[in-house]
């Protein structure tokens, strides 16, 4: 849980760094992606398997931490009701 | 977990195993070639995004109105799913925009006012986790207003200048890329349904710990 915080706080603090930052000087006319520097191109290969690969890794870590919240609470509720009764 | 659960989490699970060979059946897209597939994660996820903030904001509207502690736990399940949802969507989208646009983001209506509804809804877990006794009658005014801004997410393509492609697009797909937009959103939405439940669950059992916890200490 710490982690998590600190984590939403570098996000938080992350936005207006991100929102101040420059972007680069952008060229007066259109530019065929043909003439664009190779090292100003990613291949759409991997940012279409980044996109899907993140979706999936995020989907089943979410799913896995709500089975285990779950299975948590599960366990202190059954141990409170013995205690109660 | 209940069998109806069961089952659309089974089927959730399957259709996102298939998934990758529907999407590979689609054609290419004539001007932007592969990468236009992350559309298939891209929108079904901002589609869940704005359902898990209309959830939300419902749930909560009734809460306030009712007390219903069942409908105060759907709201807090909807809006952890909105955050969930929002972050594969605000993830996705500029991966596909580096490609398409040249960049990763642009400050324009629909990306800067979906980062807002993104905002807004962690601020809603925040003020639940560490806002104390009252919060979630904070919380829920939080959600409702972030239910309102999802009719302006949705228009914001249409009556500003955006780079961000329109809404008419999905009613104008051909039907070989119609149909794996289709099995994916039923994939999407099968599995927001199962994580509902799930975790409104969760926060009932919560609730149902905190007054056993309430009641031991009073005995």
């Amino acid at each position: 849980m710490r982690y998590l915080r600190l984590l939403f706080i570098v996000a938080l603090m992350a936005v207006p760094v991100l929102a101040g930052a420059q972007p680069t000087p952008s060229p007066d006319e259109f530019v065929p992606i043909s003439q664009i520097p190779a090292e100003e191109q990613i291949p759409a290969i991997n940012l279409v398997a980044a996109a899907y690969a993140f979706v999936w890794l995020a989907l089943i870590g979410y799913v896995w931490s709500l089975g285990r919240r779950l299975q948590k609470s599960e366990t202190d509720l059954a141990r409170l009701e013995r205690k109660g009764s | 977990m209940t069998t109806a659960v069961k089952g659309q989490l089974t089927v959730a699970a399957l259709m996102f195993a298939a998934a990758p060979w529907v999407i590979n059946a689609a054609p290419y897209e004539a001007t932007m070639g592969l990468v236009y597939k992350i559309y298939f994660f891209h929108m079904p996820s901002a589609w869940m995004f704005m359902l898990g903030a209309i959830v939300a904001g419902v749930a909560s509207a009734r809460f306030l109105f009712t007390k219903n502690p069942a409908s105060d736990a759907t709201a807090v399940a909807a809006a952890e799913l909105a955050v969930v949802f929002g972050l594969l969507a605000l993830v996705t989208g500029p991966l596909w925009a580096r490609k398409a646009w040249g960049v990763w983001w642009v400050w324009d209506a629909r990306l800067t006012s979906s980062l807002m509804l993104f905002l807004i809804f962690v601020a809603y877990l925040l003020l639940r986790q560490f806002g104390g006794p009252g919060s979630e009658k904070l919380s829920a005014g939080l959600a409702l207003f972030g239910m309102a801004n999802v009719p302006f997410i949705y228009v914001s393509v249409n009556y500003w200048r955006t780079l961000h492609p329109k809404t008419s697009v999905v009613p104008t797909l051909p039907v070989e890329m119609g149909r794996p937009l289709w099995f994916c959103v039923t994939a999407f939405l099968l599995l927001f349904l199962a994580l509902l439940s799930l975790r409104s669950t969760l926060e009932k059992q919560r609730a149902r710990i905190d007054a056993l916890y309430l009641q031991h200490d009073e005995a």
